[in-house]
């Protein structure tokens, strides 16, 4: 079950998606300064993740399907969805790709296999093992990838998915972004695991299926581990726990109190919460944005100018991605009562 | 047309769908142990299989195969024990659509028993309706006959949306004629089970027959009740209890479950407030009494609408 290194091409393919997530998150942080009161309600954003989100769905195939949670702005980007439709759906817009009705934490793209969001934490799980059901009836070979954080894992969903999924060899993929907070409560605090010091992705052994855990800043790790999980699904082998461990670079998320209490993104929860400032800035000289841009560089794979190139070209798509959303017509008050029944 | 005590009528209605679709799924606790069960047998452990007592990850399952295409059946035997998974039910599977702008459907049935006032005491015996009937973006079903039993599950397999499928403990083995071949009941119609023009009784599952039983003794007194089924609770059928309500102009509503948490309450609401002119007199609740259901049997039988409870109210409202 090996998976090859991608090559040259793949690898820019790999950097560009992580430059479009950064860039598009960068703007989503900055609407809350430039443009106040576009964005309502609690959104969370996905910095520092970019690395993990790519290196997975790098392997997505025509039929896959995705699943993830209220932090979900990458993986439809990557995934191909419009960022003009994903930022007016952010914004409330009517041209948004939930018509207004989701907003951030409820994107989806049903079209490109990005089928849903819980906003409630594990409950997206065993979605992701009934589309995984639905795949083994096809026996066409699809698998259905689930992404969550390490909190879920918390979760009697996670536990009752991982033991039916593994059960009945579903072909699906758990991909725990473990970013170390639950909110402000620390792994260690909460998880009997981290707690003896051990990589969560030992909950897999209680299931009976491999659990990995592997460096999620680092795209082209990611891309082995879950790749390699992606065949076994494939393949008939059932399900792997993929433990990608990544460190989210904003706060848990940006909260709107009303009335007009803008609460600006605070600084990550290590700083404001347990004062370890260090951290923080350990994981800030590791993101992985910058560092894999320096690896293809490095290697010869990307020249300074050309690095330099996709990352204006993401701006630029983000940019205009906002600017489309901000002149996006708000939904007519009918639309609030479509969509509940089909 | 044969005649079928009420719980085989439910699974003849699942039958006739999975014969029908291939893309419906049969699965819960319990049941599909070996190659024998009559439904593994008939459509094979792709479609039809046992699963863990994990209700979230039941109903989950469910919603996330809705979602890819697949039209799934959850045996979940009691309302009660969806209360463990209470977030799939109604903060999950009825969220989908909307929240997506109408990019998927989610079409399944959580089939549930309830009522089960046969000792079962205070854990097993609820009548939980209202606690779905509110919640936009779910369907609710209560037959109270073997026929409707049959229809109405197919109605709902058939139906785009998840909807809650309540059938009566008490019920099971009633025997009623059920049509054969193809069935369907259609979701959101009542049926007026008793034509009467003195007053209205309105009751869904087990109570039914009791309003129908308290009918018939009403009918010896010289007072001719008509008693409506909704059938389904969301959607509600209000049009077909407004008829009525203008025709008899006095309402007596039977619901087993207790006052505040009753579909009678919202029933009341509704007429209180678009039909209010047509009353002669106040609105009547034939409701459980407010508390847990209790073991002991001359208590539990205390506690439920009974005959005497109804054919009282009626008389009642016929004084004013």
């Amino acid at each position: 079950m090996s998976v090859h290194t991608p090559d040259a091409g793949r690898q820019i393919w790999i950097l560009t998606q992580m430059l479009r997530i950064r860039e598009f998150e960068n703007r989503v942080k900055r609407s809350f300064t430039d443009n106040p009161g576009v964005i309502r309600g609690h959104t969370h954003l996905a910095d520092g993740a970019e690395a993990s989100i790519v290196g997975s769905l790098a392997h997505f195939q025509e039929g896959d399907a995705a699943l993830a949670t209220y932090r979900c702005h990458g993986y439809p980007l990557v995934l191909g969805s419009d960022p003009k439709a994903l930022m007016a759906e952010i914004y409330g817009r009517a041209d948004g790709i939930c018509k207004g009705l989701g907003g951030s934490m409820h994107l989806a793209d049903v079209k490109r296999g990005f089928l849903g969001t819980s906003g409630i934490v594990g409950a997206g799980i065993p979605h992701a093992a009934g589309a995984a059901w639905a795949a083994q009836i096809r026996r066409k070979g699809e698998v259905v990838l689930s992404f969550f954080g390490d909190g879920a894992s918390k979760q009697g969903a996670f536990h009752e998915t991982m033991n039916i999924s593994s059960l009945w060899k579903l072909p699906m993929v758990f991909v725990m972004e473990n970013n170390g907070y639950n909110v402000v409560t620390t792994s260690a605090q909460e998880d009997a695991n981290a707690a003896a010091g051990k990589p969560l992705a030992v909950k897999a052994q209680a299931y009976e299926m491999p659990g990995v855990t592997v460096d999620g800043t680092d795209p082209l790790a990611v891309h082995k581990a879950v790749g390699e999980a992606i065949v076994r699904a494939r393949t008939g082998g059932g399900p792997t726990l993929v433990e990608s461990k990544v460190y989210r670079l904003s706060a848990h998320g940006n909260i709107i109190a009303p009335p007009g209490v803008p609460l600006h993104y605070p600084e990550h929860e290590a700083i404001t919460v347990f004062g370890k400032r260090e951290e923080y800035e350990a994981a800030l000289r590791g993101d992985p944005v910058p560092r894999f841009r320096g690896v293809l560089v490095q290697s010869g794979v990307l020249t300074p100018p050309k690095a330099d190139a996709l990352a204006k070209q993401a701006a630029d798509e983000m940019q205009a991605a906002v600017t489309f959303a901000l002149n996006s017509p708000f939904p007519k008050n009918e639309s609030a009562l479509e969509y509940n029944y089909a | 047309m044969a005649n079928l005590p009420f719980i085989a009528a439910v699974d003849a209605g699942i039958h006739q769908e999975m014969k029908r679709d291939s893309r419906v799924l049969y699965f819960g606790q319990n049941m599909a142990t070996t190659e024998n069960h009559e439904f593994v047998a008939a459509y094979g452990p792709d479609r039809v299989r046992v699963t863990p007592i994990s209700e979230t990850a039941e109903i989950g399952i469910a919603i996330g195969a809705a979602m890819a295409g697949l039209r799934p059946v959850v045996e979940l035997y009691m309302a009660e024990f969806m209360l463990v998974a209470m977030d799939q039910v109604v903060n999950e599977a009825n969220r989908f659509r909307y929240m997506s702008g109408g990019q998927v459907k989610v079409p399944l049935v959580l089939k549930a028993g309830f009522g089960f006032t046969a000792g079962w005491a205070g854990q097993h015996t609820g009548s939980l309706t209202s606690l779905f009937m509110g919640v936009p973006g779910l369907k609710v079903v209560v037959p109270s006959t073997a026929a409707d039993a049959k229809g109405l599950m197919a109605s709902a397999i058939r139906d785009d949306n998840p909807v809650v499928f309540l059938h009566h403990y008490m019920l099971t083995l009633e025997h009623g004629d059920v049509p054969d071949g193809e069935h369907l009941v259609p979701l959101g119609e009542a049926v007026v089970r008793r034509a009467g023009g003195d007053v209205t009784i309105v009751a869904t599952g087990w109570m039914v027959h009791r309003a129908l039983a308290a009918a018939e003794k009403l009918a010896g007194e010289g007072i001719h009740a008509e008693v409506i089924d909704p059938r389904t609770v969301a959607p509600l059928d209000l049009e077909t209890i407004f008829s009525s309500v203008e025709k008899t102009r006095r309402v007596v509503l039977v619901d087993q479950g207790t006052r505040h948490a009753s579909v009678s309450a919202i029933i009341a609401s509704e007429i209180a407030e678009q039909r209010f002119s047509a009353l002669a007199a106040p609105i009547v609740q034939v409701t459980a009494r407010d508390t847990t259901i209790p073991y002991s049997e001359p208590l539990e039988a205390y506690v439920i609408p009974d005959v005497e409870r109804i054919t009282s109210a009626v008389r009642n409202v016929l004084k004013r």
